[in-house]
């Protein structure tokens, strides 16, 4: 374990997560989930499977969907991530895919929501118009063991008509 | 679960992570997007003193027209490739094969050179160069090689890569008729590892490249099969020959005997749907 010990190996890790800088000193095999977790306090983004498999641990790299517990906190250094709850604006307005879960009830225990969240909208991002099939395929990486498959799909196209909606009538 | 401790070493360019490669011996790995070894290391099956990352090196990074041929760098992430309009053009197996990697998360980090390096046999893109036809341009302390992909693949998770070497162009020959491919892939669930997996590029006479994932210890091209389609034998009759030269394992999800069936099956699929296209 001597290897293992705490503060044998450090690297110097800065983020912008959610719009602020967030600077530590972590070792250097800490994931992006721990950092966001432990380091910048964010504890929307869960850890489920730890295996790159269920998506719970979604957050945004750059604007697209990692599993964060599959990238090192190094490997981000530099770089820009947003969590679950860097969504809602700064008046407290939920983003739209937040808004279709709660329209469409789309969760059940609700511990896969946070990545089915920012996997939605990285999807949407490259697909603002997707079909139903779409979204399934786009939704592949992310598993919910309640099944609430369904509704999440709905929220999914919800969210894409909203957005393509509000997009239309600011034309 | 964390991944054992190591060093984490950054570089910027190719000359700066063969050098750090060079300095830091045997123990050190790259890593490329993260998506196969991070995991690997997560369980221990992986233990590096040092690891080099390759995020930064962007010079790796492209899909190129080389005429003839198009040339990816080893960097370039499943996603681009997926999306990239001159491979989805003139090369649409791979495109389509990158697209069926993983789930969109992983191919946005995972890259190509990365799943061509771990050489995993149940892996996607493997079997698709293979089929392809493809060459792989490695660069060490000593020079730059370039590595047919028929003789990349060793063993179990070996490649022809000599220690520090690190894997930079994949080169895809363009196909004749671009249009004629195949991408079976068989498992249960969506983010599964195939089952069994065959690619096919060409309409089943001479020149038909055909690949199988997971039928032995590497990704394989079905030799019997492509030397029965060039005299002349029907897709039918050379499906038969799939398993042929293969050494597939049993494990939980299936044994060898069924494996060896899903070939059969597969290629033949594959061969039909890339002659119709």
């Amino acid at each position: 374990m001597d290897s293992d010990s705490e503060g044998e190996f450090q690297v110097k890790v800065e983020l912008t997560v959610n719009g602020k800088d967030v600077t530590a000193d972590v070792e250097d095999r800490t994931l992006l989930v721990h950092f966001l977790r432990d380091v910048a306090d964010l504890t929307a983004t869960n850890v489920g499977c730890d295996t790159t498999s269920c998506g719970a641990c979604t957050v945004l790299l750059d604007g697209e969907s990692v599993k964060s517990c599959t990238v090192l906190a190094a490997q981000a250094d530099g770089r820009s991530v947003t969590t679950l709850e860097g969504l809602a604006s700064d008046a407290g307005e939920m983003h739209p895919v937040q808004r279709a879960f709660h329209e469409e009830h789309g969760l059940q225990c609700g511990y896969c929501t946070p990545g089915m969240v920012m996997a939605i909208v990285s999807l949407l991002k490259e697909n603002p118009s997707p079909t139903e099939a779409e979204v399934r395929q786009g939704l592949e990486g992310n598993i919910c063991r309640c099944t609430g498959y369904h509704n999440i799909v709905k929220a999914a196209l919800a969210a894409s008509r909203t957005a393509s909606s509000s997009e239309g009538a600011s034309k | 679960m964390i991944p054992p401790s190591f060093t984490y070493a950054r570089a910027t360019s190719v000359d700066e992570a063969i050098a750090l490669a060079a300095e830091h011996g045997e123990d050190a790995k790259y890593l490329a997007g993260g998506q196969s070894l991070l995991p690997l290391m997560k369980l221990r099956f992986a233990a590096p003193t040092v690891l080099i990352d390759l995020g930064r090196v962007t010079e790796l990074s492209y899909v190129r027209d080389e005429g003839t041929y198009v040339a990816v760098g080893a960097l370039t992430r499943h996603h681009d490739v997926a999306n990239s309009e001159l491979l989805l053009a003139d090369i649409p197996l791979l495109a389509h094969v990158a697209e069926a990697v993983g789930d969109p998360q992983i191919r946005h980090r995972g890259t190509i050179g990365g799943s061509v390096a771990h050489a995993d046999a149940a892996a996607d893109l493997p079997a698709a160069l293979l089929a392809l036809g493809a060459t792989f341009v490695v660069r060490g302390e000593s020079g730059t090689r370039s590595v047919p992909a028929a003789e990349f693949f060793k063993g179990f998770f070996e490649t022809a890569l000599e220690p520090g070497e690190l894997l930079t162009e994949i080169q895809v020959p363009k196909p004749a008729t671009p249009a004629a491919w195949s991408f079976q892939k068989f498992n249960k669930r969506a983010i599964d590892f195939a089952m069994v997996g065959v690619a096919v590029q060409g309409t089943g006479g001479p020149n038909t490249g055909v690949a199988l994932i997971n039928m032995g210890s590497t990704p394989l091209r079905a030799t019997a099969v492509e030397s029965a389609l060039a005299s002349g034998a029907s897709i039918a009759d050379a499906a038969q020959l799939a398993a042929e030269g293969t050494n597939a394992g049993s494990d939980i999800h299936a044994s060898k005997a069924y494996r060896e069936h899903l070939a059969r099956v597969l290629v033949r699929r594959a061969l039909e749907e890339a002659s119709s296209r």
